[in-house]
């Protein structure tokens, strides 16, 4: 039956080839464009730790005082120094790093090249395992070598192609700075995104918010030792009272720039470590540290909504091009239409002969189908279009845009979709086609 | 050109007709936000600047010893400007447009940086010959004098200068004492820090928005320095002409002055260039937008006015034969394609309208001039006149004899 009505609706296809190619069109601009837009969302909204973000959390204090000019809603994004060390050495989690960013200049004694400037990401070792980063040689530091304050490293894969062409790296020396540090592990290409773990710093700018796209540091440190390799050269997220004494030293500043990230896998972990985190606070006010005790700690993807990390230029696009996709879809109910109703002499003949409503209402919806997907074909073609003009663009995120199965599923379920939702009244209309008006008409 | 029995006609298509109103409404509200909004990224691109744009280059240099920096400073400075070409060179903490940026609260009072809209501004620190350099035009009082870059060091707080004069941008001079003059009144970054503004420059713009948007893009601050750490770049002027070449050799001057250090130079033009990169790209796709938008509600006009010319051929040619002439036809489907436009663009106004409310709270935009809407309306209408003429001119090719035959 349905390869019947296929045939019907091909025909009466091939009968109006303007009016054809005009509804073929507008559902194929119309989801080339929805398309296009939607795939960029599905790459920057998506889940960085897929299966285990819900374990990861962000816990926030507040140490500012009463007279710094902050809205005490919530914690500053990021901690000061002490009490960051101090909930991360209580060991309270299951896993637990600190992370702070600082601009580091590399060299390679045994590769003859000018030195670079690069990111350096100052952490603790259960980073690797808690973020699931892949190593490509070697590993991550042990915890002792990050309590011994050991001069070791772990670089990116971009780096080890850079510097030593891709080989195994392990036991080289890095030049950080003005120290020598060991390659202990090289990571496998790794590129989460968004950057979840630098996730701060959007409330006030001072990253534009596409730079949670970037790639990730090219040089990871044990926290403490990169403290000493790298000190003066560390960067506030925000002072008060007169901010560091020595620039770039902020480890008894008044000043939030560490971020702590920790792993909970169980429900009660989660409230225990809540109650951790409050006693902590109102202990620090008994020792007068603190005027405040607000505490606050999202899961990672929480925290990725309330720092707002997808572009707002990007949310702006999408909305854009669902609103074309209903011009669209207005256009095809219209046309569709038109191209039903003018059948009607051809529907009331096949009604007088015995099609029941129905039928005739299943044929319609299957030529508004077959447009669908010969639509969704177009579509897909314009969306593939779309997603190299994207990639042309200079946006953080340009390399990582590309269509994946599920969005090509997406494309054709959408395209379809919309062209039976645009073919359901107009095939309606044609179904309640009175046979003997239009007998009469013949 | 009676509307009576067009209205009578358009009656029996409610359905068709009410999609093309719809179809017309959406993209009135569509096409409104969105010229709107190219307008406004249009002028982002276009935001003017008061320093020399053409003829600056910055020298990023990373690296250094900063306990060195006290002599290297002077010493990179001295060499730079004896490359030929180089009218004057400074060095600076941060770069209009380079997104790195030191921005601190600022207030009239000691206290006043506590209060919560207290505004947030962007420091900029530069030595001896640093409005030379950048080519700030200075519209009310001084510039520094010698003295005071040498009293300059970054004080007990680091981060913000230890000297006593500032220089401040008009517009934040305006921010800062709406009705009066700024010259000679002291400016405060927390109790301890006061400043003499002792000069008013043209609006220069921050290293980055840093949050407050548009109108806060040009509350910059300028402050002397002695050579200090703080000093991460150094902006030499030349021509626009020689920039290319300027780049080069100073690039090959400082890193033989200082083995090791890590320098980046580019062209402030690029600077500019790659800032506002995303918000070109958005204005094409807006443009694209718009356009492909437009064309498909009118290919939307073409196919149903099509359908209703060929469905009423028979009653066209009864009216042509019992007088009508080709002209009264034409007019016809006109004039219906003229009432659905109205229609259309009156809901779209309203939604125009509504959209915008709704960006505003969520997307920083501001509201939209109201002659945005009879303008998009007009265009709409004209659109919708085009798209119709085709099929009317169809229309009004029906023989009267039509009228005779059976269909």
């Amino acid at each position: 039956m349905f390869a019947y009505y296929l045939e019907l609706a091909l025909r009466s296809l091939k009968r109006n080839k303007l009016l054809t190619v005009l509804m073929v069109l507008a559902i194929a601009i119309g989801i080339g464009a929805s398309m296009t837009t939607l795939t960029v969302m599905h790459l920057l909204s998506g889940d960085p730790l897929p299966g285990k973000s819900a374990h990861i959390y962000y816990p926030q204090v507040d140490p500012t005082p009463n007279n710094s000019n902050w809205q005490h809603k919530y914690p500053l994004p990021m901690m000061d120094y002490r009490s960051a060390v101090d909930l991360w050495s209580a060991h309270r989690a299951d896993r637990q790093a600190l992370v702070v960013q600082s601009p580091v200049k590399v060299s390679a004694p045994e590769v003859n090249r000018p030195p670079l400037m690069l990111t350096m990401l100052s952490t603790t070792s259960d980073f690797f395992p808690m973020f699931d980063v892949p190593f490509e040689y070697g590993a991550a530091w042990t915890p002792a070598d990050g309590k011994d304050r050991a001069h070791v490293a772990v670089i990116s894969s971009d780096l080890n192609d850079k510097l030593f062409g891709g080989k195994d790296s392990v036991g080289k020396s890095l030049r950080i700075r003005n120290s020598d540090v060991r390659i202990v592990g090289v990571l496998a290409p790794w590129r989460p995104h968004p950057l979840f773990y630098d996730a701060e710093g959007s409330i006030t700018g001072n990253m534009s918010s596409t730079g949670y796209y970037g790639k990730p540091e090219d040089v990871f440190m044990p926290f403490f030792s990169s403290m000493e390799v790298n000190d003066g050269n560390f960067f506030q997220y925000t002072c008060w009272g007169g901010g560091p004494t020595v620039p770039g030293h902020l480890e008894n500043a008044p000043c939030v720039w560490v971020a702590l990230w920790v792993q909970l896998d169980s429900a009660t972990k989660v409230a225990d470590y809540r109650a951790f985190l409050t006693n902590y606070a109102q202990q620090q006010k008994v020792l007068g540290r603190f005027t405040h005790t607000e505490t606050r700690m999202l899961d990672l993807m929480q925290w990725l909504d309330y720092e707002q990390v997808i572009p707002s230029n990007v949310k702006l696009q999408t909305w854009l091009a669902f609103a074309f996709l209903a011009i669209c879809l207005f256009n095809m109910v219209g046309l569709l239409l038109a191209k039903f109703l003018r059948r009607s002499g051809e529907i009331g003949v096949r009604r007088a002969l015995g099609a029941s409503r129905r039928s005739v209402f299943a044929q319609c919806l299957t030529e508004a189908g077959l447009i669908g997907l010969i639509g969704g074909i177009g579509g897909w073609l314009l969306t593939l279009v779309g997603l190299w003009l994207v990639r042309r663009q200079q946006t953080p995120y340009s390399d990582l845009v590309h269509m994946d199965v599920s969005m090509f599923v997406v494309t054709f379920v959408l395209a379809v979709g919309v062209s039976l939702i645009a073919g359901a009244l107009p095939a309606l209309r044609a179904s309640r086609v009175a046979p003997a008006l239009q007998l009469k008409t013949l | 050109m009676e509307i009576q029995p067009i209205l009578a006609a358009l009656k029996k298509h409610k359905i068709p007709a009410t999609l093309i109103v719809l179809e017309i409404a959406l993209a009135c509200a569509v096409l409104c936000n969105a010229v709107f909004m190219i307008g406004q990224r249009i002028s982002e691109l276009h935001l003017p600047n008061a320093i020399d744009q053409a003829g600056i280059v910055d020298m990023n240099v990373q690296g250094g010893d900063p306990k060195l920096a006290n002599a290297d400073i002077p010493r990179d400075l001295a060499a730079l400007r004896e490359i030929p070409g180089v009218t004057a060179a400074t060095g600076i903490d941060m770069i209009p447009l380079g997104h790195s940026s030191s921005n601190s609260n600022i207030a009239t009072s000691p206290g006043g940086v506590f209060q919560k809209d207290s505004p947030n501004v962007a420091i900029y620190m530069f030595t001896k010959g640093g409005p030379e350099a950048l080519g700030l035009r200075l519209l009310k009082g001084r510039f520094f004098n010698d003295d005071e870059y040498v009293d300059s060091k970054p004080g007990n707080n680091s981060y913000v200068p230890g000297g006593h004069a500032v220089i401040l941008t008009q517009a934040l001079a305006k921010r800062m004492w709406p009705n009066g003059e700024a010259l000679g009144k002291q400016l405060w970054i927390g109790p301890q820090n006061n400043y003499t503004v002792i000069g008013v420059v043209a609006n220069v713009l921050r290293p980055n928005q840093n949050g407050g948007g548009l109108s806060q893009f040009y509350w910059s601050a300028f402050f002397p320095i002695g050579p200090y750490p703080v000093v991460s770049d150094y902006i030499v002027r030349t021509t626009p002409q020689d920039r290319q070449r300027v780049l080069q050799a100073a690039t090959a001057k400082l890193e033989a002055l200082s083995p090791g250090v890590v320098v980046k130079g580019k062209a402030f033009a690029d600077i500019r260039d790659e800032y506002f990169a995303t918000t070109r790209s958005m204005v094409w796709m807006l443009v694209l937008v718009c356009v492909v938008m437009l064309a498909v509600t009118a290919f939307g006009i073409v196919g149903l006015t099509s359908f209703w010319v060929s469905q009423r051929r028979r009653q066209i040619g009864i009216r042509r034969a019992v007088g009508a002439t080709r002209a009264h036809i034409m007019q016809y489907f006109q004039t219906e394609n003229f009432l659905l436009s109205t229609a259309g663009v009156v809901i779209g106004m309203i939604v125009a309208y509504g959209i915008n409310l709704y960006l505003m709270q969520h997307y920083q935009l501001t509201r939209l001039p109201w002659y945005y809407l009879p303008a998009s309306a007009i265009a709409l209408w004209v659109l919708g006149q085009l798209a119709v003429l085709g099929p009317a001119l169809r229309a009004a090719n029906v023989p009267p004899v039509v009228a005779t035959r059976g269909v």
